[in-house]
């Protein structure tokens, strides 16, 4: 009963609006106490949707759901209680200082007049903006913003957290610290529910996956099962010379079934025996005495799984594949 | 009033105050147009005190009532662009989040009505006494009608965010502007409603409330103390507070749909 209490149980749950497609189409789930779950999946495809039920800003059409041991819908007031939320936009004042903003919240929390200072204090200085806390928000960056957002969401030490895609918008080292923040909070034991539609947020963040497309959860498990679902890293090999595609072919062939695409100009496999191979590779290329352009071990990653699930990539995957965790590249190996 | 409850306002309200202080657009505006538009008619209208029952010869004493009216108006516009602002940018989904009370959201907003309703009341009064109106009914006059104003810009907030509620859009609010713009001038605005001619004109006027509202001004300006005038002024007040706060709680329970 503790762990329901501190959980997420979803069933079958729908949101259709009118004249519109289902937006959440019977989605199960569930978050364990203390899990960092992330809802990966592109822009529309019913993430938002389901926090905002999940959130009872939103009444499902169907399903049930039950949020920190309490129903969504008939127990409304007692999930907002134990949750706090950063909804997809950091929804703040640019009028009110990030103090004021403290100090509003966790009054309307109904937080004892004499802690409310301290805590509000206590938060800044955890989210970096100790310093910042008297400037008004309309002059704070996109990333102070959210951190000021999570702040907020804290205000009331809630047992679960659910952050609508916190990381949008944000460069690469306010999303870091925003993803250190957030990683100790579960260390702490609050249940995070968190959207995304960033890979490596998922990837980097989350215990557990769940991918979702057109309303519906399409795979679901760690990043490490759902990369295993998918097989073996590829390695692709691209020759200096086009003309020697066929001799780079022959020889990777060794290592194990071909996967190349004819339009990238090299070659590619699935590695037989995992990742261990890549230095033979590299060895077997040189002997043939070929000179590579780019050598690059390609390890599963999530866009992959998105891409066997649903037959296209992730829209709005940050990076290309070298920033990708996982993908790691070797420029003009094997010169003779 | 629970003090969970008390204290929601008295947030609610420290925002709405420090919002309408910090927008330097929304004061100056309400403040310095309705005080234009007094200097125009009071020069140019001033040969009507001519006319056979005109009640005063002074017409900058009587068209003074106008500018409270115009000051409400204004406070139609930045309660219910506030409010609109806040559905947009998501902000009423955070406090949608808190234990807040329906009624707490809807008092907080409508403290920064209240004190600019107080700030356009002392102003106004002061140019145009500096200008040379009448005030018969004294000191205690002053503070009547400092009251009556921020009344009825308070009830006019409230209409404001009603408005806010059903539409969303802070665009819809700025709207609706000239529409409360076309009651004013349908009114006792420029002539008492003894003096107006037109048939049409005397009806609808006859039945806007706008003209009794200001009777209650130009009561305390030019006669002194008139009950009748002041307590239908303040009634009508208190109803356009009552509908707009009906209105915008009804409108409230739709926007925020939580579970």
């Amino acid at each position: 009963m503790a762990s329901r209490e501190l959980g997420i149980e979803v069933e079958g749950l729908v949101r259709e609006f009118k004249n519109g497609p289902r937006a959440v189409d019977g989605i199960d789930l569930a978050v364990a106490p203390g899990e960092i779950y992330g809802f990966l999946g592109p822009n529309g495809a019913g993430k938002s949707t389901t926090v905002l039920m999940l959130t009872t800003l939103l009444p499902p059409t169907a399903g049930a759901a039950r949020v920190a041991g309490f129903d969504i819908v008939k127990q409304g007031g007692k999930v907002r209680s134990a949750i706090g939320a950063a909804l997809q936009e950091a929804a703040l004042d640019p009028l009110l200082s990030g103090s004021e903003h403290m100090r509003l919240q966790t009054a309307l929390h109904g937080l004892p007049k004499a802690e409310r200072s301290e805590r509000s204090a206590e938060l800044l200085a955890r989210v970096g903006l100790a310093e910042a806390a008297g400037r008004k928000v309309g002059e704070y960056s996109g990333g102070m913003k959210r951190r000021l957002d999570l702040a907020l969401a804290l205000a009331h030490r809630p047992r679960i957290l659910f952050l609508d895609e916190p990381t949008t918008g944000l460069d690469i080292q306010s999303r870091t610290a925003l993803w250190d923040e957030v990683a100790g909070l579960a260390k702490e034991g609050v249940t995070v529910f968190l959207t995304t539609q960033y890979l490596e947020e998922a990837d980097a963040l989350a215990d557990r996956v769940g991918i979702i497309d057109h309303g519906r959860i399409v795979a679901e498990g760690t990043p490490a099962e759902l990369k295993a679902e998918i097989g073996r890293p590829t390695v692709e090999a691209v020759p200096r010379d086009p003309a020697d595609r066929e001799r780079v072919a022959k020889a990777l062939a060794h290592f194990g079934e071909d996967c190349s695409e004819a339009h990238r100009g090299g070659a590619s496999v699935l590695l037989a025996g995992g990742e261990s191979q890549l230095a033979d590779v590299v060895r077997a290329l040189d002997a043939e005495g070929i000179a590579i352009e780019r050598l690059q071990l390609h390890a599963p990653s999530l866009d992959d799984v998105f891409l066997a699930k649903t037959g296209r990539s992730l829209e709005g995957a940050g990076g290309g594949e070298a920033d990708e965790p996982g993908s790691e590249e070797m420029e003009a190996v094997g010169t003779p | 009033m629970s003090g969970t409850a008390a204290t929601q306002i008295g947030q609610l309200a420290r925002r709405s105050v420090l919002r309408t202080l910090r927008q330097p657009s929304q004061i100056v505006p309400a403040l310095v147009f309705p005080l234009f538009l007094l200097a125009v008619n009071s020069g140019g209208l001033k040969d009507a005190t001519s006319l056979p029952g005109f009640p005063t010869d002074s017409y900058l004493t009587f068209a003074l009532a106008v500018p409270f009216m115009q000051g409400a108006l204004f406070s139609v516009m930045n309660a219910g662009t506030d409010l609109a602002r806040d559905i947009e940018t998501g902000f009423l989904n955070r406090l949608a989040l808190t234990p807040l009370h329906g009624a707490a959201l809807l008092g907080g907003l409508l403290a920064g009505a209240v004190v600019l309703g107080l700030v356009q009341a002392v102003v106004y009064l002061s140019v145009g006494l500096i200008a040379g109106a009448d005030l018969a009914a004294g000191f205690g006059g002053a503070l009547v009608i400092v009251a009556l104003s921020v009344s009825i810009t308070v009830a006019f907030g409230a209409l404001g965010l009603f408005v806010a509620l059903r539409s969303g859009t802070a665009e819809a609010v700025q709207g609706m502007f000239p529409l409360f713009f076309v009651l004013l001038f349908l009114s006792s605005m420029a002539l008492p409603l003894e003096l107006l001619q037109t048939d049409w004109f005397h009806t609808v006027a006859s039945i806007n409330p706008v003209s009794y509202l200001l009777a209650a001004f130009r009561s305390l300006l030019i006669e002194g103390w008139n009950l009748g005038e002041l307590a239908l002024g303040f009634a009508i007040a208190g109803a356009i507070l009552a509908i707009g706060m009906a209105a915008a709680s009804a409108a409230l329970k739709t926007r925020l749909v939580r579970t």
